[in-house]
């Protein structure tokens, strides 16, 4: 539950690309079960902290923390599901080989069975042997989706997670991230949909130019008026 | 859940290993492009030597090392460059499969393609060249397979090393090629002298123990800095 224990700390995370500070002393706790919105103009620097935040990328100073470990520790990695602006399939195999492929890769003693459980939950079950190249956008997303939840992971790290999705998708991952929620699960989400972001957030971040210009709670007056965050913390 | 650390290392590297190969043997893309080539090499050289002459047997395992390693280049090149179709990589590296792992599974794979091209190719060899090697087959095999690793191990460390790279395809070959120098010379020399009827004994064991080093080396140092590789 929230406040019960620190999820995430980033301690004076900066990143540079050659001279480019793409993050600049990012400090930021995230307590378990809390849902924050990650929000920023586009190259504000959310995806890079995203990565980071999933250990695909190490920051140049500064330290990120998952639950006391490393992120880069194979028992850290097991606790995070990602998923960023690329489905992560093959488009070569069809969706069960392809879930099977990550419930190995998570350690499941019986991938197959992991696998036909999700690919029933996104209702993909009747494809299960096809091509993912064969797939609408729509399926491919749900199939998306499936991996990221496939190991049951306690922090979900998504980079604008209903940017293109169809509207079975969207149902799809809203019902999972409000189950997630429900469960105690840390969701951080990058996002430029203020309004569907806002309504699923416990706390708020903004960053601009890679600084954290605003952390807290998010509040009602929020909700009511999804831009006053940018209008009062952000840039003109 | 609950696999040992040793159980989940080898089934993540079986687990990327026929992932890729399933891949490929679907589209067959480095395959094809990779056996077209060597054939016209192949083909396009028995045109210049006389297939009955001396000088062939002195060329032989140039000419197959030659062919091997850039037929092998084509293969590499796809290895890890098929993981940004979608950002695959992102979620491989994300996983708790140790990286070594995800390594070793794609150089598997590698070796394998490489192998059935070579294999492949040596049958083109047999046929245009007049070339009966059937008495030295066992250490032929033992040279090539040696051979192929080390061209594999290198090949895939480089390729994880080039993937964000908008020239990799140069950069590969490029890089991979002055690092394979002592691990082609021995492969290159063991040929010959195979082809020729010469058995491995005294005067080239130097050159299998350069090649089983090579091999070694290199792999251990590859599992060990790929996760750098990866993810800096």
């Amino acid at each position: 539950m929230p406040g019960d224990e620190r999820a995430l700390e980033i301690d004076r995370v900066s990143k540079y690309y050659g001279h480019f500070p793409a993050l600049r002393d990012i400090q930021l706790k995230i307590e378990a079960g809390s849902t924050l919105a990650l929000l920023g103009r586009n190259g504000a620097g959310k995806t890079t902290l995203l990565r980071i935040l999933a250990g695909l990328s190490k920051p140049s100073e500064g330290t990120v923390r998952v639950g006391g470990s490393d992120v880069r520790e194979e028992k850290t990695r097991r606790r995070i599901g990602v998923l960023g602006h690329g489905i992560s399939l093959y488009d070569e195999l069809s969706a069960i080989e392809n879930l099977k492929i990550f419930a190995t890769l998570y350690g499941y003693a019986d991938p197959g069975k992991r696998a036909g459980e999700w690919l029933e939950r996104v209702g993909l079950d009747r494809v299960r042997d096809g091509l993912v190249r064969e797939f609408s956008r729509g399926m491919r997303q749900r199939l998306a989706v499936a991996r990221a939840f496939l190991h049951d992971p306690e922090i979900l790290l998504f980079d604008e997670p209903f940017t293109a999705l169809d509207d079975r998708a969207i149902a799809v991952l809203q019902g999972l991230l409000n189950g997630a929620h429900s469960a105690g699960r840390t969701i951080i989400m990058s996002t430029h949909q203020l309004r569907e972001a806002l309504v699923l957030a416990t706390h708020v971040a903004l960053i601009q130019r890679g600084q954290l210009a605003y952390t807290g709670e998010r509040t009602q007056e929020m909700l009511d008026d999804p831009a006053y965050l940018y209008r009062t913390y952000g840039e003109n | 859940m609950g696999k040992t650390s040793v159980g989940s290392f080898l089934s993540s590297t079986v687990a990327i290993a026929s992932k890729d190969l399933r891949s490929e043997f679907r589209t067959k893309e480095a395959l094809n492009a990779s056996f077209a080539f060597s054939v016209v090499i192949l083909v396009l050289f028995s045109f210049a030597f006389d297939p009955s002459s001396e000088q062939l047997q002195t060329i032989s395992g140039g000419l197959l090392w030659v062919v091997f390693s850039f037929a092998g280049a084509l293969i590499l090149n796809r290895s890890f460059a098929r993981e940004l179709q979608n950002d695959c990589l992102d979620a491989l590296i994300s996983s708790p499969a140790p990286t070594g792992a995800l390594f070793l599974g794609k150089a598997i794979a590698n070796f394998v393609l490489l192998m059935i091209v070579e294999l492949a190719s040596l049958g083109v060899f047999a046929l245009f060249y007049d070339s009966r090697f059937g008495a030295q087959l066992l250490p032929i095999a033992l040279v090539i397979a040696l051979g192929t690793w080390g061209i594999t191990v290198i090949g895939t460390m480089f390729s994880a090393l080039t993937v964000n790279l908008r020239m990799r395809e140069m950069m590969l070959p490029t890089l991979v090629y002055p690092l394979l120098i002592p691990a082609l010379m021995a492969a290159m020399t063991l040929t010959t002298d195979l082809m020729s009827g010469t058995p491995i004994g005294k005067d080239n064991t130097i050159w299998l123990r350069v090649l089983i080093g090579f091999d070694f080396i290199y792999s251990i140092l590859s599992v060990v800095f790929i996760d750098v590789v990866l993810v800096g």
